[in-house]
């Protein structure tokens, strides 16, 4: 398994995907699949930023990576705000310009690009995310 | 992130280069304002060397394109779009808001 842990601040988003990005193709996953990864990530990193630390500087953010048996593995722990998925409502990506929201984009993407994300939040251990990338098999 | 704007009579060319995250879309927004704010309201932008994007770049995007299409004073084109950038686009329902060319050329040509 592979760790880097970063102050959460934006400028720090291009570490990170160039971390994953490196994960995400040493595990054989093909340019669109690691392009996705790399994206959710990005999504899930952005919004503990944003939300989990309510802005930049407030704390950091551990990212992890491993090949197990479900795919490649990615963890993401920060000590900011817990929040509830359940009250995060998918966008309407049919509406009208007009009525387009700009937010809430972000998990939406997250949830379509990986095939298993998973939120846990804990007084102890802080919030974790973990999003799942099945590895295709070889035949 | 860079961009690069050319001015033509009747739009303005975006060239979009390297990342649009979090970090860098505060500059993207900034870039594609200077445009609408001297009233100028068709702009192509231009995505061949767009090596990424992220939620906070499509906000920009949506937010641009709301500006320039109030009054039918213009809008947002985009070209050249990447497979990836346009599978995210695709994925987040962009691709109906925006007309996509495959090149600058003809998206001038529409305006």
């Amino acid at each position: 398994m592979k760790t880097i842990t970063l102050p959460g601040r934006y400028e720090n988003l291009v570490k990170i995907s160039e971390f994953i990005r490196q994960a995400a193709q040493d595990a054989g996953l093909d340019s669109f699949a690691v392009y996705s990864v790399e994206t959710a990530v990005d999504e899930a990193c952005s919004n503990i930023i944003e939300h989990a630390y309510g802005g930049e500087g407030h704390g950091d953010i551990e990212c992890s990576c491993s090949v197990e048996a479900a795919g490649l593995v990615i963890r993401l722990r920060d000590h900011g705000k817990p929040f509830k998925p359940q009250n995060i409502h998918a966008p309407d990506i049919h509406a009208p310009l007009k009525k387009r929201p700009s937010h809430g984009l972000g998990i939406y993407i997250m949830r379509k690009w990986m095939d298993d994300v998973r939120f846990e939040f804990s007084p102890e251990t802080g919030n974790l995310v973990t999003m799942i990338k099945h590895l295709e098999r070889k035949p | 992130m860079e961009t690069k704007v050319t001015s033509y009579k009747h739009c303005d060319v975006v060239k979009v280069s390297g990342r649009v995250d979090s970090a860098t879309a505060p500059q993207f927004s900034e870039s594609l304002q200077n445009i609408t704010d001297q009233g100028r309201f068709k702009i192509i932008l231009d995505f061949s060397s767009l090596d990424f994007i992220s939620s906070a770049g499509l906000r920009v995007l949506i937010n641009t394109q709301k500006t320039c299409k109030r009054y039918n004073r213009g809008e947002v084109v985009l070209t050249n779009l990447p497979p990836n950038i346009y599978a995210a686009l695709d994925l987040s329902g962009f691709t109906t808001l925006f007309q996509i060319f495959d090149d600058v050329l003809t998206a001038v040509g529409n305006f």
